[in-house]
């Protein structure tokens, strides 16, 4: 079952790109850019569920699956958040979301 | 239990209370816009109705249709259920005819009629004219539905609706101040009594499972099989729920110590006191006894011992009073005590069945009586008060020339209740002395004693204001109008003959007639007592005299604690003022003020100050938000891996 790629490499990957992920999240302002970087956080959970199932468990499925709900879930979420997202535009003209701040106290 | 059927059906006496009821309800929303006099003449002939009805039930009652052999049944006549809480305890409401309840129909619905009858010549031109026969037909409503209750939880909610309409009443002319006094101390007196009766049919219907009178009077029933059962202090808990439903009706019936409301109560217009603290609403205390009475005598014998003591004791201590007071309601108002004292005494010392129940017949006979020539007393004195203005007697003297109607009716009452042969008094408080003499020799003497004081103080009361010196009045005293002298001859031609009605075989214990008569032993010395009594009286207040002045300083202090009755008034004021108040009430509001409301204040103000400085967290940046999350996540992470081992 060794392919000659050692399970860690994908760890690290995902790891590098989970964080990558939230950096853009919390420090992006453009809301494109934060749906993206959610984006990248679901991919870097996909890649540690497919590895993990790789190489612990060859003869189950269930990682295989479960990243396939995610990537189903992503899309539909994509979905949501654009249509949010045009929403947003039309009512502020802007998707800068700092500017987005009216539900506050 | 199973309703017993009877020959007749009696279903329509549901509307003997309803009427008034009706009654009340029309001239209270529509009253103000009738004339005073139409709503006069509703409420009147509204009892007028029932006063018929009640007449024709007693007929078919006590005739024909009561009867099962040689008993008389209780009936019920009509029962609906009004709150079903589960299968077993619900309250329901109906009409329960029996020989007591019957009876006390005949008593109210005539004594109200008179009442209603007379108040339209008493209460006329006064302001609110229409409200106070709105509130009559309230109390007539209340107190039929007490007396034909067919269960202890609908006497009690009659029982408190008879208080209500008292207070209402008492309080009538609400501008003057001692009557609103007056009216408060009434429902609050009675409301605190009133405690003890729902702890006394909670206790009761706890071990019996029932509310219902039928079953819980039965001799096989179960109030009557549970009276060995759990033991306090001695006492079966069947027991103390009956001295605990005894103390409502100590102070309903204005007896020791829960007496001290119905003087104030005279504060109420007279056709009042005649009708509700005189003849009806005060009885009610009896009439419980009464309705609950095979469970005192078969199961709870002490609680039956502490009413002979409590009614002995009252009728003593009340009738001490009434000697001295100066205001002719008060001395009626002691005097009403003193009779119902009287009464409870005499089913204190009664048995059950047979010539045994004679205190029984006898408590009912007098209260039937008592009712009659009390109600007349009052009407009489509210007569007296309406032609002179003032309530004290000594504004009062030589009044037989101007009076003569109320003069020969109001001496009528007096040769009554002092029970001078032929009378009705002296029927009735022959058998309560009859009865007492067979079970009490101590207590009869105490009774007898009260015989004589009794004719004393209505004949002091009599002499000084028909008697004695005349006094310079405003203008003429004039006679009562007509509606209100009629009232005062049907009720003295009821004091008159109401004895000859021979209740041992109507109004007896087990609903069996026994014989009865006059037991010369003791009738022959009561007549004498009170002879006695009237002719100390007739020397001291026929003419002027200087004798009782001279009396009353020889006994200064004897005097003076009857004037002031024995400061009881004081001693509860003292009792709530200084230490309930100060010691019990003080305390508890200090420590609400500052443990219970300032443990809740300070909570407020820590969340009401928290919650100011972190509400600037709630920025609207979305991403602020995700940075706390994503911190908050970071950090419980570290937690599970480092320090959850």
């Amino acid at each position: 079952m060794n392919t000659g790629i050692p399970l860690y490499y994908f760890l690290i990957l995902a790891t590098i790109m989970f964080f990558v992920g939230v950096y853009g999240f919390l420090t992006r302002r453009n809301l494109i850019t934060i749906l993206m970087s959610v984006e990248l956080i679901l991919n870097s959970v996909n890649i540690n569920f497919l590895a993990f199932n790789r190489y612990l468990f060859p003869h189950k499925l269930e990682g295989l699956f479960f990243s396939l709900f995610v990537i189903a879930v992503a899309a539909s979420e994509a979905a949501v958040a654009i249509a949010i997202i045009i929403n947003i535009y039309r009512r502020f003209t802007t998707i800068n979301v700092e500017d987005v701040n009216v539900m506050k106290f | 239990m199973e309703i017993q059927q009877s020959m007749i059906n009696f279903s329509y006496t549901a509307w003997i209370p309803l009427i008034p009821f009706l009654v009340f309800i029309l001239l209270g929303l529509a009253g103000n816009k009738l004339k005073p006099r139409l709503s006069g003449l509703i409420g009147t002939s509204g009892l007028a109705v029932i006063t018929v009805l009640s007449y024709i039930t007693a007929w078919l009652y006590f005739f024909s249709g009561g009867k099962v052999g040689d008993t008389y049944q209780k009936i019920t006549a009509v029962n609906t259920t009004w709150l079903q809480f589960t299968e077993n305890l619900h309250v329901d409401l109906g009409v329960l005819l029996d020989p007591i309840s019957v009876m006390m129909l005949i008593v109210i619905t005539t004594v109200s009629l008179m009442v209603h009858i007379y108040s339209l010549g008493y209460m006329k031109g006064e302001k609110g004219f229409e409200r106070f026969f709105a509130f009559l037909s309230l109390f007539s409503f209340s107190m039929l539905g007490l007396v034909l209750a067919t269960n202890i939880f609908q006497m009690y909610i009659f029982w408190e609706l008879v208080g209500v309409s008292s207070y209402l009443l008492i309080g009538f002319y609400y501008q003057r101040p001692s009557a609103v006094r007056a009216a408060k101390k009434a429902f609050i007196v009675t409301r605190f009594a009133d405690l003890g009766f729902l702890i006394g049919i909670l206790i009761l219907s706890f071990n019996t499972k029932t509310f219902d009178f039928i079953t819980l009077t039965s001799v096989d029933g179960p109030a009557i099989a549970q009276s060995g059962g759990i033991t306090f202090m001695g006492l079966s808990v069947i027991t103390w729920s009956m001295i605990f439903v005894y103390m409502g009706g100590v102070g309903k019936s204005a007896m020791f110590p829960f007496h001290i409301w119905l003087p104030d109560a005279m504060e109420g217009p007279t056709p009042v006191s005649a009708l509700i603290h005189a003849a009806t609403m005060v009885v009610a205390g009896v009439y419980l006894v009464a309705r609950m009475f095979p469970i005192y005598v078969f199961a709870a014998p002490a609680a039956l011992e502490v009413v002979s003591y409590v009614g002995a004791f009252s009728s003593l201590f009340a009738a001490v009073i009434a000697c001295t007071q100066t205001d002719i309601k008060r001395v009626l108002a002691y005097s009403t005590m003193s009779q119902i004292g009287y009464m409870m005494f005499a089913l204190g010392v009664s048995g059950y069945g047979g010539h045994e129940g004679l205190g029984f017949m006898a408590s009912m006979f007098h209260l039937f009586t008592h009712a009659m020539f009390k109600a007349l007393l009052f009407l009489g004195a509210g007569a007296i008060i309406h032609s002179v203005h003032s309530n004290y007697m000594t504004e009062m003297g030589g009044l037989r020339k101007y009076l003569p109607v109320t003069h020969i009716t109001f001496l009528i009452a007096c040769l009554t209740i002092a029970g001078i042969p032929p009378l009705s008094g002296f029927f009735s408080k022959d058998e309560i002395l009859a009865a007492a003499f067979h079970h009490n020799k101590i207590l009869f003497a105490v009774e007898y004693a009260v015989a004589g004081i009794t004719a004393f103080y209505m004949f002091r009361l009599y002499f000084n204001i028909f008697w004695g010196e005349e006094r310079h009045y405003h203008h003429t005293p004039k006679e009562a109008p007509a509606t209100m002298t009629i009232p005062l001859i049907i009720l003295a031609i009821g004091a008159m003959f109401s004895g000859l009605i021979p209740f041992n075989e109507f109004v007896t214990s087990d609903g069996k007639a026994f014989e009865t008569e006059i037991e010369w032993i003791v009738a022959v010395p009561s007549v004498l007592i009170a002879l006695a009594g009237i002719t100390v009286a007739f020397v001291l207040y026929s003419k002027k005299s200087l004798i009782p002045d001279r009396l009353a300083a020889s006994f200064k202090y004897a005097y003076k604690w009857s004037y002031n009755k024995f400061y009881i008034d004081e001693l509860y004021l003292f009792v709530t003022n200084k230490i309930i108040f100060r010691y019990i009430s003080e305390p508890v509001a200090w420590f609400d003020r500052h443990i219970v409301d300032a443990t809740m204040n300070s909570i407020a103000t820590v969340t009401q100050v928290v919650s100011f400085r972190i509400r600037r967290f709630q920025s609207g940046q979305l991403q602020k938000y995700a940075f706390v999350f994503v911190t908050g996540v970071v950090l419980l992470a570290l937690l599970f891996i480092y320090l959850w081992k």
